[in-house]
């Protein structure tokens, strides 16, 4: 028998995260995302081991988070764009100190406190680092609740094996709405304990630190980043292309913009359309490689987002100068029917294949 | 012949690198000694701060994570929930835990996590050099109060320990110096409570320890050590300021 469970996303992320070994969480709640913080208080507590925290404040959450992954938890806090800014701190010392953690964005309406409403304007936060410093997190960008669950448990397994902090970047509507789910098996740990702080017991103490004051070990630490960084890249790339085989004009977005386009490309293949979608499912490592040598073929491409345009810049850079790149883009907490997007594409299409 | 004086254990044989007259190293030692008598230092894991002890653990031999500057309280929080028979301990000066990080100090003492936060009072922000603290006497010069802290511009010195045993969370807080050969001793055994506190599993505990800056305070050490006597214990009074401990009464 299938355990196939009717749940709403920021549940499914914190079912996900406990049964994939998630024993701390610590969270301060901000809308969009509550669902998620009074789903670890109501269950955390319960499972074997488990820590919940209401944190004073953001900046206290993810630090505990700090805190615990270096004492060998498997650690989360989640927040929506505003907190999570208040979380770079965090967020720029878990990456210096390689620790894993994952952290959860539900992002809203910006800049500034914005709205509660469903949006995208936190990419380049999100994937270039977001905090101080050179450095890099995995940014994984689910497109459906089942999605939501299945890379949150990928999110804990990722963080491990980089010792990096693993971001799930999703929004207001993925986290709120409802869609059946099946959750997938956990996989076993696996964390070398010589990274955890336990003490030192009869042997030699460890410590874990960000601070380098000595400029030249200062840099090699950051080339050591980035030698991982260069591996995630060659490792971790997901994407999704749909019905791109004999398409004209491709449609990038991620998230749920990506389902948006979807209904709208459908709409558009009915009437004779040769439109298709690349829709990344890691926002970084982005998947430059698929887009470059999409436009092999194609030289049409349309990025969709839902804010003023900021993964139309990974995709600029991923053709370096190939094809002709297009926007279309609602900030602000619109959202934005797979009928209005399809109009605009249409106007894309006549204006450019016609 | 009988070794009557040696290194702790728990401290490492590295040259301290604060400045002559600093009491950090003095600190750091008395930590040290109580870890060694308890015989925690396998079970011990530290949390040094931003600000002049950013380095400690190049010192102290014991596990340790550096936290962002004034989170050492948040950090300590997420090592103890997650391994509760571990020996937390948290050191922080008052920059640290009385400005920057006040919101996760005041809450962890609120929460009664089951940590030791030793607090170093200096009044000064050292490391940045010499700037305003908030426990920066009335009156006293710094860089960025160069006349003297003035109330009416500045505001006054915050009494975090005094402050903080008004929370329920707080099983045991203490102010201290280490000024003299005298105050040493009786600071030391205040560490010792307070370690000893957290494995008795009381609560939240801190020692607030008076520590001279020669260096920012410009002065020579032995003026310095005067003046925490003759001025600055006048605002930080020293003794205990409260203590919840059952059947662990403290000497003084």
């Amino acid at each position: 028998m299938s355990d196939k469970i009717l749940i709403a996303g920021n549940w499914a992320i914190g079912e996900a995260a406990i049964r994939a070994g998630c024993r701390f969480y610590a969270g301060y709640p901000i809308t969009p995302q509550n669902e998620l913080t009074e789903y670890m208080a109501e269950n955390m507590r319960r499972a074997q081991g488990g820590t919940f925290i209401q944190a004073e404040s953001e900046i206290a959450a993810v630090n505990m988070v700090l805190g615990a992954s270096s004492a060998g938890a498997r650690a989360m806090t989640s927040s929506s764009s505003p907190g999570i800014s208040l979380k770079q701190e965090g967020i720029s010392a878990l990456a210096a100190d390689e620790l894993p953690a994952v952290i959860v964005n539900m992002m809203r309406g910006g800049p500034g406190l914005g709205n509660i409403l469903p949006s995208q304007g936190d990419y380049f936060q999100a994937t270039r680092g977001g905090g101080h410093g050179d450095y890099r997190t995995l940014v994984l960008a689910p497109a459906s609740v089942q999605e939501l669950a299945d890379l949150t448990m990928d999110a804990f397994d990722l963080a491990d094996k980089y010792r990096n902090p693993v971001m799930i970047l999703g929004d207001g509507m993925t986290g709120q709405m409802m869609e059946p789910v099946e959750f997938g098996k956990p996989r076993p740990r696996r964390y070398n304990e010589k990274y955890i702080l336990k003490g030192a017991g009869d042997g030699k103490s460890k410590f874990v630190r960000a601070l380098i004051l000595d400029a030249l070990r200062m840099e090699e630490h950051n080339w050591k980043l980035v030698r991982k960084y260069r591996v995630i890249e060659q490792n971790e790339v997901r994407f999704e292309t749909y019905k791109t085989g004999n398409a004209r004009l491709i449609i990038i977005a991620y998230g749920i913009a990506a389902r948006i386009a979807k209904g709208a490309i459908n709409r558009l293949r009915d009437s004779g359309m040769k439109v298709g979608l690349i829709r990344p499912i890691t926002l970084w490592p982005f998947p430059a490689q698929i887009i470059r040598d999409t436009a092999e073929r194609i030289d049409r491409f349309l990025v969709f987002e839902m804010s003023t345009g900021q993964m139309i810049d990974d995709v600029k850079l991923a053709l370096e100068g190939r094809g002709h790149v297009s926007f279309y883009g609602r900030p602000g907490g619109v959202v934005p029917t797979p009928a209005e997007l399809a109009k605009a594409i249409i106007q894309e299409y006549r204006r450019v294949l016609a | 012949m009988k070794k009557v004086f040696s290194r702790p254990r728990s401290l490492k044989s590295t040259p301290f690198h604060y400045c002559a007259g600093c009491g950090h190293s003095i600190i750091h030692r008395v930590i040290c000694e109580v870890i060694d008598e308890l015989g925690i230092r396998g079970i011990t894991i530290g949390v040094p701060p931003a600000g002049c002890a950013v380095v400690a653990y190049n010192y102290f031999d014991v596990d340790m994570l550096e936290a962002p500057h004034g989170r050492g309280c948040a950090v300590a929080t997420g090592i103890k929930r997650t391994l509760p028979d571990r020996v937390v301990f948290s050191y922080q000066g008052d920059g640290d835990l009385a400005a920057i990080g006040t919101a996760e100090t005041f809450h962890a003492a609120n929460r009664g996590e089951n940590i030791t936060v030793i607090f170093i009072n200096n009044a000064v922000y050292g490391m940045t050099g010499g700037q305003m603290a908030p426990t920066t006497l009335l009156g006293q010069a710094s860089t960025t109060s160069p006349p003297g802290r003035n109330a009416i511009l500045d505001g006054h010195p915050i009494r975090m320990s005094e402050i903080l045993s008004n929370l329920e969370g707080t099983a045991y807080i203490e102010r201290v110096a280490v000024n003299s050969a005298q105050n040493i001793l009786r600071a030391k055994k205040a560490v010792k409570k307070a370690f000893q506190c957290q494995i008795d599993g009381a609560g939240f505990n801190m020692i607030e320890v008076l520590s001279q800056c020669p260096t920012n305070w410009k002065m020579n050490a032995v003026d310095a050590c005067r003046w925490v006597d003759e001025v600055m214990s006048k605002t930080f009074p020293i003794g205990v300021i409260k203590d919840t401990v059952k059947g662990r009464k403290d000497a003084d």
